[in-house]
């Protein structure tokens, strides 16, 4: 299947999805289906809470941090015990105190970003831990957009929703069975499935024994794409055969990565009772990601420049250092750009290889923030930051104070909302400046120079937009990284849902005010304009600077912007 | 005083009073200003306040080390124009304030410092110091009398020149009892005597409080305008990562930033614009009302106003001319249409109110009745006590006025009142119009139909608010026919008829709730409550205390129609925030490109294709940055008092056109003017 075609097919799966699985997601949420009602009720008695007993944001916030804390510790003990512990055919030992919280602040903050090579860091205990948290942090995700949701629709209300309904729900109806039937498909195309432990083949010709890492691969890969994870069972994520074995299973993975984040748009129209809000919610996301793709597979289309250097100016194919050659030069930007914009960060190619091009076409896609689609609830829950502030501005240029689905945005919105944008920039830039500064931080990057400095941007970009794509070319196992990336990747998270409770607890008391001739209107091309502009003028302003350093100064080197 | 804002309206007032119109750059203001910027720039706790203005005032001073510690020009060149930056927001908002001063200055010369005339409980009268009078005090004022302070007239009727504080030069009457009691300090009787009971404390009299407002003394931010403040300062904070980080950034790819240059593009990229115009469009807004004669009580209001989609308007005088015009002659009692019109021509002769006037066109266009030369005769002016007037005329007494004056005037000469004339006056009543009753002698002769003419023009203003998403019902006391009948002819979208405070009430609270917000005049006491519970509650200065209290705006032209205005100013308002916001972030695009190149090229030769306009060396780039970034506010400044051009149209166009403007124009202007200053200091040889 060719570029075109591929694009073709997805875009009218997605499309189909949107319809549907962004109704049937409204209709979860409101508790509106109830086919698993049997396995929802056991949860609700453990956990002592009932869908009736709904939270305030403050409850609900707590609810999700100790719910977050206590998965923390888990993982962290799992991964620090798993010497011990069953399900470890090769007796790998524990994981070493840096490593160890590093992954599991990851993987809880639905980062995945891997400073360690799975098949030979990890037990199979470990790895289904981490997949455990595959599940509930895309479940977490969702809820905090839901919950911003219901802030929007609500009127009068002091409550938002109770957490461990709508993160079970969100199990049970949405991320189970998806993952289930799309695990099947991986396993049918070959994708790897067993607790068997490494295969080990010996190779009489050349006197060698190869062990080949084997583990409960092909279903891993289902929630990693789904619920915009990233972290995969092997170090070489789905570049290999064994977690993405056919152009089928390839697509299938830009499929599932695409189709929460995206459907959620159409929740929210639902739930708002307007189709054309999540519409126009949904046409941004669309154009940037649509731009974005065109741009970085334009860029991986043209003969790499330092092959070029090296006497191989003619490279038809494109760039393909560092791509499988069974997926290509565009494919690839397509499923790096679908990765880095979602927030899952799998890779099926080195992207550290990518042209400096390619590398700014991923590196700024995250810089956007990650909403377009972005992560699986996060995305919505940040478009719909960016969506107050072009209201506020566009509201005051029509003369009103600024209303968004009739609730008036006021000093205490513009404030969260703002909080909400500010974490991200702060938390990259700062954590790089310290990078930059300090010897522990100088000596991982592989290359000097410019793409130097671009490796290190990325780490720290990547790992506080929650996103878990890795540039490759940085040690990143040290001490150092370990605990700074840590850092980073909990305030990306967590720094940014507390302050959106924060506005859905704050919208949902208000009033509605009745749309009229004289309301900003907020379903129409103008108001998508102005989301995208925001989205670009906020990313633009503050990574312009750092972005000149590395990637524009790097393709500047090679004479031309575009070969 | 030869610039008049460009949005002035003939509502506004006339030469004298409150509202005198002051140009915006009268060189006495434009003086007083920039001294007070100085005042303001050395006053922390002025600076503190402005969040954006701070970063540029700490970054002034963090320049102005530097550029003590390693000399040059070229970072003495930039710590002045950093400091000019900083002088140049406090001017702009000291300009705002200037016009206001002015006017502060005018009305304490007014406020009065004669002696009163206090009543006594013995009833004795003692003359007294006006500032020593209290709240319950009675006076007496007669002809000539200054009133010496804002009271309730508890006795008389008198003729009182408002103009001191309206501007308005014709005298208005102010009589005990009713809607027309109150009475304002400085104000002066004209004639007759009336008794009035003081309900101001000293320093808290209407003046007094006009002062304090146009002055702006205990001017508290709006909600809106903390909420952009708000985003201003995390736009503000997001930008201050993005430049320190720049240091360590530098140093890991060998390039050496200096501080000076940091502080300087850190100035650029925080919204220094509208932050250092902000509080300028908030008191240029309110100032803009002042001009058209409309006191806010608060900030808010005039924000509110801007947000309103419901209006009540009253019917007389907002709707239709509050001057009725004559449009029927009935005769009673046998006489002819004729011999009314005959009758009611010789009464109305001197009359110059427009009721009399039409009354003699009327007689014109029906029986082509001219004006005659009249022998010996005396005329009868119309007064609040008998409310009739007319001619004594070859030893005929005619007299118009109201129904039952006129009647109670028949008897009196002897006559009788035909039994059929009550039943005229009341179906003229019944059809929304207002009777006069035209009497020769002791003979009732017939009655005069005044109707409600709808203002010219007002079909089209209701068309805009229309499309603007504002509702606009009709108040009336009529009854639901004429009302329905009026409310057709001038196209508003609703009307309450046979309209009482309470229904009225009821109405404001139906539509908040629906969350809409609601203006409306009003000017009685029994107004009060509905203009207290109305968002933007105009009261009518002609008004009583009460309702004056209850609302957050005062008309002193007493003109219901300025609510359509007061809307507009609001809108105004927040466009003009609005769009000088997006001016200000956009115009960060072109500074990143002076900046960027200028700070890395030394060490990154390839980075010079970002400098797209082709400036001449780093140390102009970044310099000629900072000459915009500052120029700019002073370029700004005429359009932050004045406002955004506004025009009435759907909020779709509003949109595109500011979007389009401030948002593109934005972007492009910075390019054109950072490479012009670049070429005027290549050519001032200053590089």
């Amino acid at each position: 299947m060719g570029f075109f075609w591929t694009i073709v097919t997805l875009v009218v799966a997605l499309a189909l999805a949107w319809r549907f699985l962004g109704s049937y997601m409204a209709a979860v949420f409101d508790g509106r289906v109830r086919w698993m009602a049997w396995a929802e009720r056991p949860f609700y008695r453990l956990l002592g809470t009932s869908p009736d007993a709904e939270q305030s944001w403050k409850r609900y916030a707590g609810a999700l941090l100790v719910f977050s804390v206590v998965s923390l510790l888990f993982t962290y003990l799992v991964l620090r015990l798993q010497g011990s512990l069953p399900l470890n055919p090769q007796h790998l030992p524990g994981v070493a105190p840096g490593l160890a919280w590093n992954t599991s602040v990851s993987f809880v903050t639905n980062t995945n970003w891997q400073n360690y090579g799975g098949e030979t860091t990890l037990s199979y205990l470990s790895q289904m831990t981490l997949v455990v948290q595959q599940f509930v942090s895309p479940a977490v995700g969702i809820a905090v957009a839901i919950v911003l949701v219901r802030g929007f629709t609500r009127r009068d209300a002091s409550t938002v929703g109770n957490f461990w309904v709508d993160v079970t729900r969100c199990l049970l109806y949405i991320l189970l069975p998806i993952a289930f039937v799309a695990g099947i498909v991986y396993v049918g195309q070959g994708g790897v499935q067993t607790l068997a432990g490494p295969a080990h083949i010996r190779d009489a010709l050349n006197g060698v024994t190869q062990t080949i890492a084997r583990g409960p691969i092909a279903f891993m890969e289902s929630i990693k794409q789904l619920g915009t994870n990233g972290g995969g069972f092997l170090n070489a994520n789905a570049a290999t055969p064994f977690e993405n074995p056919t152009g089928l299973t390839n697509w299938l993975s830009i499929f599932l990565l695409l189709c929460i984040p995206f459907s959620l748009t159409y929740t929210f129209g639902k739930m708002a009772g307007s189709r054309r809000q999540g519409a126009a919610l949904l046409a941004a996301m669309a154009i940037i990601f649509g731009v974005w793709v065109g741009f970085t597979s334009v860029a991986e289309h043209q003969p790499n420049p330092a092959v070029a250097a090296a006497g191989l100016p003619s490279q038809p194919t494109g760039n393909m250092v560092g791509k499988e050659v069974r997926f290509g030069d565009t494919s690839s930007a397509l499923f790096g750009v679908a990765s880095t914009q979602t927030s899952t960060g799998s890779a099926n190619a080195a992207y550290d290889s990518f042209t400096p091009l390619g590398g700014f076409g991923l590196l700024s896609g995250m810089m956007l923030g990650e909403e377009t689609p972005g992560g699986t609830g996060s995305g919505l829950y940040t478009i719909l930051l960016f969506a107050i502030v072009a209201v506020f501005i566009g509201g005051l240029m029509i003369g009103r104070t600024p209303e968004y689905l009739g609730k008036k945005i006021q000093a205490r919105e513009v404030k969260l909302a703002g909080l909400g944008i500010l974490v991200m920039p702060i938390v990259v830039l700062v954590l790089t400046g310290i990078a930059v500064s300090v010897h522990a931080g100088r000596v991982a990057p592989l290359n000097a120079g410019p793409h130097g400095f671009s490796e290190i941007l990325y780490a720290f970009t990547s790992q506080a937009n929650n996103n878990g794509s890795a540039f490759a070319g940085l040690s990143g196992n040290t001490a150092f990284y370990n605990v700074l990336g840590g850092l980073a990747m909990l305030f990306g998270r967590f720094a940014v849902i507390v302050p959106v409770l924060a506005l859905a607890g704050a919208l949902g008391t208000k009033e509605v005010v009745p749309a009229g001739l004289g309301t900003f209107r907020t379903d129409n091309p103008m108001f998508v304009g102005l989301v995208i502009g925001s989205i670009l003028l906020v990313g633009a302003l503050t990574f312009f600077p750092a972005l000149s350093l590395g990637p524009i100064v790097e393709q500047l080197s090679h004479g031309r912007f575009f070969g | 005083m030869t610039v008049v804002a460009p949005d002035a309206q003939p509502t506004g007032a006339g030469p004298h009073g409150v509202a005198q119109q002051r140009g915006l750059f009268d060189a006495a203001i434009l003086r007083r200003a920039a001294l007070d910027a100085l005042g303001k720039v050395v006053d922390l706790r002025v600076q503190v306040k402005n969040p954006v203005m701070f970063v540029v005032f700490i970054g002034t001073i963090v320049a102005l080390v530097e550029a003590i510690a390693h000399p040059g020009v070229f970072t003495w060149s930039i710590t002045i124009w950093l400091a000019l930056t900083v002088w140049f927001a406090n001017f702009a908002e000291a300009m705002a304030e200037g016009r206001g001063k002015a006017q502060a200055d005018t009305l304490r010369k007014m406020r009065t410092t004669t002696e009163a005339r206090r009543l006594g409980a013995d009833g004795v009268e003692e003359r007294v110091l006006a500032s020593s009078l209290a709240k319950g005090d009675v006076v007496v004022c007669e002809a000539g009398d200054v009133i010496p302070s804002d009271g309730e007239v508890v006795e008389g009727v008198a003729s009182v020149d408002e103009s001191a504080v309206t501007g308005e030069s014709a005298p208005v009457i102010r009589e005990s009892g009713g809607d027309r009691s109150a009475v304002t300090g400085g104000t002066m009787v004209l004639s007759d005597r009336i008794v009035v009971t003081i309900t101001a404390e000293p320093g808290h009299t209407f003046i007094d409080r006009m002062i304090g407002l146009v002055e702006g003394a205990n001017r508290q931010k709006t909600p809106n305008e903390i909420a952009l403040t708000i985003l201003l300062a995390v736009l503000t904070i997001v930008f201050l990562p993005v430049v320190v980080s720049l240091e360590p950034f530098g140093r890991f790819s060998g390039a050496a930033v200096s501080v000076v240059v940091l502080v300087a593009l850190l100035v650029c990229l925080i919204p220094t614009t509208i932050g250092a115009l902000l509080s300028a469009i908030g008191i240029a807004g309110m100032d803009r009302l002042v001009q058209r004669n409309v006191l806010a009580m608060s900030g808010r209001a005039v924000e509110a106003a801007g947000d309103v989609q419901t209006l009540l308007l009253d019917k007389t005088g907002t709707i239709t001319l509050g001057n009725r015009m004559a449009s029927r002659f009935i005769g009673v009692g046998g006489h002819a249409e004729q011999a009314v019109a005959e009758a009611s021509q010789l009464a109305s002769l001197a009359d110059e109110t427009p009721e009399g006037r039409s009354i003699v066109v009327l007689a014109k266009e029906r029986f082509a009745l001219r004006q005659r030369d009249l022998g010996e005769h005396t005329f009868v002016p119309f007064s609040a006590t008998t409310r009739m007037s007319g001619i004594d005329v070859d030893g005929r007494q005619v007299r118009k006025g109201a129904a039952e004056s006129v009647k109670a005037w028949v008897v009196e000469q002897g006559g009788t009142v035909p039994p059929e004339l009550d039943g005229v006056v009341s179906g003229i009543a019944r059809s929304g119009a207002t009777p006069l009753v035209v009497a020769d002698g002791p003979e009732v002769l017939g009655a005069i139909e005044l109707k409600d003419v709808v203002k010219q023009g007002i079909r089209e203003k209701f068309a805009e608010m229309r499309q603007m998403g504002i509702r606009t019902v009709m108040i009336t006391g009529d009854n639901p026919l004429t009302a329905a009948a009026i409310a057709q002819e001038a196209g508003v979208d609703d009307f309450l008829a046979e309209a009482t405070p309470e229904r009225k009430m009821e109405l404001i609270r139906a539509e908040q709730a629906g969350g809409k917000l609601v203006a409306m005049t009003g000017d009685g006491t029994n107004d009060a409550p509905a203009l207290a519970q109305a968002d933007v509650g105009v009261a009518m200065n002609s008004g009583t205390t009460a309702a004056k209290e209850a609302g957050n705006m005062v008309d002193l032209d007493s003109n219901p129609t300025k609510l359509i205005d007061v809307v507009e100013i609001g809108k105004q308002l927040l466009i003009t925030r609005g769009s000088l916001t997006t001016f200000s972030i956009a115009n960060d695009v072109a500074k990143y490109f002076a900046i960027i190149p200028a700070l890395f090229v030394a060490t990154y030769p390839q980075l010079g294709a970002l400098n797209i306009m082709r400036l001449h060396s780093p140390q102009s780039a970044v310099l000629s940055a900072v000459i915009f970034n500052a120029l700019v506010i002073v370029a700004l400044i005429p359009l932050a008092l004045r406002g955004v051009k506004f025009r009435p149209s759907s909020s779709a166009s509003i949109l595109r056109r500011n979007v389009f403007i401030y948002g593109l124009g934005g972007i492009i202007t910075p390019f054109v003017f950072i490479k012009l200053i670049d070429l005027a200091l290549v050519a001032l040889h200053a590089y």
